[in-house]
């Protein structure tokens, strides 16, 4: 039937599967993003950094360790989170007094010294990561072939996305969250240790931003600065999704991505500024965001 | 009824007058001076880094307002003052005032587009315009891609001086500078520049006093993209080159930077800071990649420990506004 109005089905349902991909990072990042600005008020800049030392983390593992893919889809996050922990233990813990702005500016430093650290041992060019051996291949879908790897990246991100939200949003760890992030000082009054609560809050963030980087290092290469460019589309989404909802940022990523995904197959000229496009949109229109609460 | 002025102000005013004179005229000392001993492309790239730094310092020192893309007005200036004065022949000033004129209008929209949200959300919607831009930038032909728009000449001034001469190229670049700086020094002590401090202070209370503050947030925005877009300009015509550099996010961070270490809000701040990391650019370019880590650790140093940048900590030392 698509085939009537002149459009190639294989090739379309190739950039939406593309689409799909790239969602599934926009939603891990942005979920990640959300999740830290509704504890720490503080937008995470270095998030595009930690999205790559993740990718970095299963190379390294695979180059100095010999440890595979699966350990690094556990390991990496692990560490990276720590390396997060620590940062905002030593760092972000000074900033809460302050404006929030400080803490943009202080994450975008930290992101230059990461990047520039790993260009400096890595060079710009990207480095080859092969998916593990489970997950190769394609299957025959009647109208495309999908590569396994590829559907494996779109149900896990799925999983992990939805099961972030049911955390937050439906067990007793997450209302202690919620609560935390209305007011801490009641919180803290009631004997929950809320400090913990938001250098742990800050380590889950920058874990997923660390899952994230492991899982694209098939997909894209493993290079110092995958994340850099990557970050900033990733804020257009949460510009458009609005940071009040955790379901409202899984969402508009998948969405966009897709959105995205299609104008490469239409337009594909515009494909690198569609996302930006739709911003300036959704703020003319509704300047809020799509999920986001007036502020 | 009477107009009473609290004694202590009248005081401030008039230290204000004199500590801002006196540090005028170091600072105009030092630029006249410096050719002598320093390699006069090199000031004139602080001048024009300068002059972007204080109108980013307009934006976040004044109205509280963080714009992360800066960038786009700098760079779209310098590539559209680079092509007229390349391919139509037109002479420097007419280019720069082109140039110019497409960041006022860039600023315009731009600024249009982000007052609609406030705070951190202001810095992302900023920082995704330039972005946008960039990709435009990239895929433009006239821009040239990678190689970016290259040998443009400097042509004459008026028609009449010859700015292919270093000697005067920098009296150019310099009263360039100079213009835009007291014209922000205007700016900034006018009624207009005190409404801003307000908003910057207390938006809801400045609104309650019946000022329509997105109305004045979208004027300074506007000026701070034209004072940009004339420092993008004049640089484009100093190094005659336009590139993807100078739309780049890092160019945006640069500024931010400049600003920061000399010292927010401060009127001589983002001059000391300009002068500071262009000097470690160029001096530290031997160790490669290793110069983005240092402005990644002055970053954090200038947040965590002297947020006041190095004028703000000098006039908090010495009690007198600069």
């Amino acid at each position: 039937m698509l085939e009537a109005l002149g459009i190639s089905t294989p090739a379309l349902f190739g950039q939406l599967l593309i689409g799909l991909i790239n969602g599934s990072f926009y939603a891990l990042l942005s979920l990640g993003l959300a999740v830290i600005f509704g504890m720490l008020n503080i937008i995470n800049f270095t998030h595009g950094a930690q999205y790559m030392m993740g990718a970095f983390g299963a190379y390294l593992l695979l180059e100095h360790l010999h440890l595979g893919y699966w350990w690094a889809l556990i390991i990496a996050p692990i560490v990276v989170g720590f390396t997060g922990a620590i940062i905002e233990r030593l760092f972000l813990k000074q900033l809460y007094q302050l404006d929030h702005l400080y803490g943009l500016l202080l994450t975008f430093g930290i992101a230059l010294i990461i990047q520039g650290v790993f260009r400096n041992y890595y060079g710009s060019s990207g480095l080859p990561y092969r998916a593990p051996a489970e997950l190769q291949g394609v299957r025959n879908l009647g109208f495309m072939f999908l590569p396994n790897y590829r559907a494996w990246v779109i149900v896990v991100s799925l999983v992990v996305c939805l099961t972030t939200w049911f955390v937050i949003e439906r067990t007793r760890l997450g209302s202690y969250l919620r609560a935390a992030t209305e007011n801490p000082s009641l919180v803290r009054a009631f004997g929950i240790n809320v400090p913990r609560m938001i250098t742990l809050t800050y380590g889950f963030g920058v874990a997923l931003a660390a899952l994230a980087g492991v899982m694209a290092a098939p997909i894209y290469n493993v290079s110092p600065l995958m994340g850099a460019d990557l970050i900033i589309v990733v804020f257009a989404v949460v510009v458009i999704g609005g940071m009040g909802s955790i379901m409202g940022a899984i969402i508009t990523g998948f969405g966009l991505g897709i959105v995205e995904g299609l104008t490469k197959y239409f337009k594909p000229e515009a494909s690198d500024t569609v996302i930006f496009v739709i911003m300036v949109i959704v703020l003319l229109v509704r300047p809020a965001g799509l999920f986001g609460r007036r502020a | 009824m009477e107009h009473v002025v609290d004694p202590a102000v009248i005081t401030l005013q008039r230290r204000r007058r004199w500590s801002e004179a006196a540090a005028f005229a170091v600072m105009t000392a030092f630029f006249v001076v410096a050719p002598t001993i320093v390699y006069p492309v090199f000031l004139m790239k602080v001048l024009c880094f300068a002059l972007f730094a204080c109108a980013f310092n307009l934006l976040i020192g004044y109205a509280g307002l963080l714009s992360f893309g800066h960038a786009l007005y700098f760079g779209w200036a310098a590539y559209v003052c680079a092509y007229t004065a390349k391919a139509w022949h037109v002479t420097p000033e007419l280019a720069i005032l082109i140039g110019t004129l497409l960041a006022t209008g860039l600023g315009l929209v731009a600024g249009a587009v982000a007052i609609r949200r406030q705070g951190i959300y202001f810095a992302m919607i900023t920082l995704a315009l330039a972005q946008m831009m960039y990709f435009f930038a990239v895929e433009a032909p006239f821009t040239g891609g990678e190689d970016g728009i290259q040998a443009v000449p400097r042509g004459y001034l008026f028609g009449v001086f010859n700015l292919g001469q270093q000697v005067t190229m920098y009296v150019f670049v310099l009263a360039v500078f100079l213009a835009g700086f007291l014209a922000i020094y205007r700016i900034i002590h006018s009624p207009f520049g005190e409404v801003l401090k307000a908003i910057r202070e207390n938006e809801p209370r400045a609104i309650s006093l019946g000022y329509k503050t997105d109305r004045y947030k979208l004027v300074v925005f506007v000026l701070s993209a034209t004072l940009a877009g004339i420092a993008g300009a004049t640089k484009a015509l100093v190094f005659q080159l336009a590139s993807l550099t100078d739309v780049h996010w890092s160019m945006s961070g640069e500024v931010v930077l400049m600003t920061l270490v000399g010292g927010l809000g401060t009127v001589f701040g983002p001059v000391a800071g300009a002068f500071i990391i262009v000097a470690m650019e160029n001096y530290l370019a031997e160790f490669g990649q290793w110069v983005t880590v240092i402005q990644g650790v002055v970053f954090v140093a200038c947040v965590l420990l002297f947020r006041r940048g190095i004028v703000g900590e000098l006039a908090n030392a010495l009690k007198i506004p600069l």
